[in-house]
C-alpha cells in the first residue's frame, strides 16, 4: 500500500474491527438464544466482582519486591484507599485520597 | 439536568481524571511519532482502546503489517470478551443504545456497569451516560496531550492511580454483599497465580480463563453462599 492515509485508515479499522469483535463477542454469541443457557446466566452473575478482583491485580501487576520504592507506593496507596472506604464510604474521598497519597509516593518520597 | 447525567458525572470523575492524563499522554507520544491531531482522534475515536492504542503506535508508524496489527489487537483486547456476558438480558430491553455501551465497553466502563448506581437512577441512562462521558474523556485527553502536551511543565506523575482506585473502591463495594466474596476470591487468587506463572506482559487472558474455569467448577459453593443473605 503505497498512500500512507490509506494504510493509516486502514490499519485504524483493522485493529478497531478486531477490538470491537471482542467486546462483541457474546452479544453475538447469544444473539439466535431466546434464553440463555444455565452456565451464562451463571457467569453472568458471578463473574463480575471475579473480573474486577482480576482487574486490580492487573492495575498492581508492576509490583515488585526487589526494592522498596517497588512496591511500598503501590500497596500503600491501595490500602489506604480501602481504609478510607471501609470508614468514609465515598468513592471520591477513598479516590482522590489514594491517588493524591500516591503521587506524593512516587513523586517526593521514592523519587 | 438530568439528574442520571449528574449521577453518571459523579461516578465517572476519576475516570474523567484518569482518562484526561492517560489519554494526553498517548496524545503527546501520538505527537512525538508523527501524528497529528486528525490522526490522533481518528484512533482515540474509532479504536477507543487504551492499551491497545499505546501497543499500537510504533506498529503503525512504523508501516507494520495487517498481520502484526490483527494480532495484537485481538491479544490485548481478548481479556474484553468476557465482559458482555453480564449485560445480555439487560441490554436486549434497552434497544440502540445498547450497541454504542457495546462499541465501547472498556475496562473503566465495565468497572462502572459493574457498580450499583444510585437508588433512584434509571439504570439504562446511567449506564447509557457513562458509556457517552468515558468516550469523551478519552478523546478530550489524547486531543489535548496532542495540541498541548509539550507544554505541561508540572509532574503528573503518579496521577493514573485515579483507575486503580477506583476498581479497589468498586472490589470493596461488591465485597459488601457477600455472593459476591467467593467470585472476587476466586478472582484474585487466579490472577496472582497466572501473574507468577505467564509474567506481566501475559497473564491476562490465562487469568480470565483460568477465573471461569474455576467458577464453573465451584458452581455449586458459589450458588449456595449465594442464597445464604
Amino acid at each position: 500500500m503505497n498512500n500512507p492515509t490509506i494504510y493509516f485508515v486502514c490499519a485504524v479499522l483493522a485493529a478497531a474491527a478486531c477490538n470491537l469483535f471482542t467486546r462483541a463477542f457474546p452479544f453475538i454469541m447469544f444473539s439466535k438464544s431466546e434464553k440463555l443457557p444455565d452456565f451464562a446466566l451463571y457467569l453472568g452473575r458471578y463473574l463480575p466482582p471475579c473480573v474486577m478482583a482480576v482487574l486490580v491485580v492487573y492495575c498492581l501487576k508492576g509490583i515488585s519486591f526487589s526494592s522498596a520504592s517497588g512496591f511500598i507506593p503501590l500497596l500503600a496507596s491501595s490500602l489506604a484507599v480501602l481504609l478510607l472506604h471501609l470508614w468514609k464510604r465515598n468513592n471520591l474521598i477513598s479516590i482522590a485520597g489514594g491517588t493524591l497519597l500516591y503521587m506524593v509516593l512516587v513523586q517526593v518520597v521514592f523519587s | 439536568m438530568d439528574k442520571n447525567l449528574k449521577y453518571t458525572f459523579v461516578r465517572t470523575l476519576p475516570i474523567l481524571v484518569g482518562f484526561i492524563f492517560i489519554g494526553a499522554a498517548f496524545g503527546l507520544l501520538a505527537n512525538e511519532m508523527g501524528f497529528g491531531l486528525a490522526q490522533t482522534v481518528f484512533m482515540s475515536a474509532v479504536i477507543y482502546a487504551g492499551s491497545l492504542q499505546f501497543a499500537l503506535l510504533p506498529i503503525i508508524g512504523g508501516a507494520g503489517s495487517f498481520a502484526t496489527i490483527i494480532l495484537i489487537s485481538l491479544s490485548v483486547s481478548s481479556r474484553q470478551m468476557f465482559y458482555g456476558l453480564s449485560f445480555i438480558e439487560r441490554f436486549r430491553k434497552m434497544g440502540r443504545r445498547a450497541l454504542f455501551i457495546i462499541y465501547t465497553l472498556c475496562d473503566e466502563t465495565y468497572s462502572v456497569l459493574c457498580s450499583d448506581p444510585p437508588a433512584d437512577a434509571d439504570r439504562d441512562k446511567f449506564d447509557f451516560y457513562a458509556a457517552v462521558l468515558n468516550y469523551i474523556y478519552w478523546i478530550a485527553g489524547g486531543a489535548i496531550g496532542n495540541l498541548f502536551g509539550q507544554l505541561i511543565t508540572i509532574d503528573t506523575t503518579g496521577v493514573d492511580f485515579a483507575m486503580t482506585a477506583l476498581f479497589i473502591v468498586i472490589c470493596t463495594e461488591q465485597w459488601m454483599s457477600k455472593a459476591n466474596r467467593l467470585p472476587a476470591v476466586v478472582g484474585g487468587v487466579c490472577a496472582c497465580l497466572c501473574l507468577a506463572v505467564f509474567g506481566r506482559s501475559s497473564f491476562i487472558l490465562p487469568a480470565m480463563i483460568l477465573s471461569m474455569a474455576v467458577l464453573l467448577t465451584i458452581k455449586n459453593k458459589v450458588k449456595e453462599a449465594g442464597t445464604d443473605e
